[in-house]
């Protein structure tokens, strides 16, 4: 099967509910008519993402660029079927590898290798897989003695190690990822961008969401630009960023 | 490095999502059928809440087993004073009824929260839903296991033999169950949205406490005790303290345990199958 991505009109709006209208009591009263409001519905919405229309075949790495705000990690969760959408559709064909956030689905009280396990289970691998990713993220996380100790107790710069092992021990067909992934010491940075090209030339499509502009140009076939949830440019790197 | 690495992902997949065409119904049984089918993670998950939460405590869980038995003694002496009744006729039914009210309660409570917990989880894995619902109720079940045993202690103590009939008592534990998972899908799911809720069951509980007869016995009610069935909290505890302490509870209370149960099932399956594509937005 070929991996693709299409949405059409996709949109999604975000709900503010930290905002005033929040509890149950101001919508009671909001019914019974004593706080007046000229709009019918009196939630806060941020339209995240507006109308996006756009499809993605086999082979493109596209870079989502655009200010804080704009909708890139909202659209990076959309792709991986975290938020659905309320208008529009999607149709993503392919096994998702997503690295959003490493450190999802970590325990702190566990050591590194029953996280190691945990991970395994979260995604409802077999017995041998499971093993498999044990050995493979001790070996690359290179925590040794380190990987039977509460991870509480590991460095900021340890825990990147362990999360990063674990996320990209993946072969995924779309590859999806935020930019998380450029902390750790200089050593580890090494081996890590060793990987991750491997992970991105092995996968069929990839989504990224950076700010960084030199990776967009090293690896990028497709940029993307988001602004306020808005799709405004859609081409080769050199014809969005300008040449370089 | 990676060559080596084998694939480490489930069978191709398609996903669509067509906001015009949602077909709610459809993901939210394939929701269930896929959480189910993954019930290790929800245990094992379920477990290290457990072990976390006791962590460096030399008791650990053994905690509710020892508060249940101080309650349980303390109750019994007081009250069959102030009840002027037999403290062997009366301690086998406070110890069921307060252990399974404790049960009960405490899955009520941590229902509340059982999605807002792992909102980390929730924004960044797509996962079923019904993985935390099911962690929620493995989380108290286990909680149980450790209070449970406290109601053999008893009756070991006082000779209290409810023979055969408390075989009844596992169809009961069952219904038990069943509730607490859908009280952990709804209560969860209502509680992201409304923040408030969560209180509101702290205090429906607080008096469903004393509306039900735990302390006191059913018969003490008097001709009033027909209505006693309309409370679910008594038709689900019946249908447990009925075989474990009178031989077998009264048919009209496993009648309205099951009619609750279904209810309530049926109540939250249709909260989830509207609002399943919301609860990441509300978290």
């Amino acid at each position: 099967m070929t991996a693709s991505i299409e949405a059409s009109s996709l949109s999604i709006d975000f709900p503010l509910y930290h905002a005033p209208a929040r509890s149950l009591k101001k919508r009671l009263l909001a019914k019974a008519g004593i706080r007046v409001r000229t709009d019918e519905s009196n939630r806060v919405v941020v339209q995240a993402l507006r109308q996006l229309t756009f499809s993605i075949g086999r082979g493109e790495r596209v870079a989502l660029v655009g200010q804080n705000g704009a909708g890139k990690t909202t659209l990076l969760r959309v792709l991986a079927g975290i938020y659905e959408p309320v208008a529009g559709s999607l149709r993503v064909e392919g096994e998702i590898g997503s690295l959003i956030d490493p450190g999802a689905g970590m325990d702190p009280d566990s050591t590194g290798r029953e996280n190691i396990r945990l991970r395994a289970l979260y995604r409802n691998m077999d017995h041998a897989s499971a093993m498999a990713l044990e050995n493979e993220a001790a070996e690359f996380s290179g925590l040794g003695e380190f990987l039977d100790v509460p991870i509480r107790g590991y460095s900021a710069g340890m825990a990147v190690r362990l999360s990063f092992a674990m996320a990209t021990a993946i072969r995924p067909q779309i590859l999806l990822m935020d930019e998380w992934f450029l902390a750790g010491d200089a050593d580890f940075m090494g081996r890590a961008e060793e990987r991750l090209a491997r992970l991105v030339q092995e996968a069929e499509i990839m989504v990224i969401a950076t700010h960084e502009m030199s990776i967009v140009r090293r690896w990028c076939t497709r940029v993307l630009r988001l602004d306020s949830g808005r799709l405004v440019q859609d081409g080769t790197p050199d014809e969005v960023l300008g040449p370089a | 490095m990676l060559a080596t690495a084998p694939t480490l992902l489930p069978p191709p997949t398609i996903h669509v999502i067509d906001a015009n065409n949602p077909n709610l119904r459809g993901r939210a049984i394939e929701d269930l059928r896929e959480g189910f089918a993954t019930w290790r993670l929800a245990f094992t998950l379920a477990r290290l809440d457990l072990r976390n939460r006791y962590r460096g405590s030399v008791l650990g869980p053994f905690w509710f087993t020892l508060s249940a038995a101080a309650m349980i003694g303390g109750l019994g002496l007081l009250y069959s004073q102030l009840f002027k009744v037999d403290l062997v006729g009366y301690l086998p039914h406070l110890a069921v009824s307060l252990i399974v009210w404790q049960v009960m309660a405490g899955l009520a409570n941590d229902a509340t929260t059982c999605m807002t917990q792992v909102d980390g989880v929730i924004r960044q894995l797509k996962l079923p839903y019904t993985i935390h619902a099911l962690r929620c109720t493995f989380r108290n079940a286990l909680t149980a296991l450790h209070q449970l045993p406290l109601i053999l202690i008893v009756f070991l103590m006082l000779g209290h033999n409810p023979g055969w009939a408390a075989l009844l008592a596992l169809p009961g534990l069952v219904l038990l169950c069943v509730n607490g998972f859908a009280a952990s899908m709804l209560l969860g799911m209502l509680c992201a949205r409304f923040r408030d809720i969560g209180p509101i069951v702290g205090n429906v509980l607080q008096l469903a406490f004393f509306l039900t007869p735990i302390m006191w016995k059913p018969d003490q009610l008097g001709a009033v005790k027909v209505w006693l069935p309309f409370n679910p909290f008594y038709s689900i505890l019946e249908t447990i303290r009925g075989p474990l302490v009178e031989g077998g509870g009264g048919i009209l209370a496993w009648v309205a345990a099951i009619v609750f149960t279904a209810l309530h099932a049926g109540i939250a399956f249709s909260f989830f199958v509207r609002f399943r594509g919301r609860i990441a937005f509300w978290v």
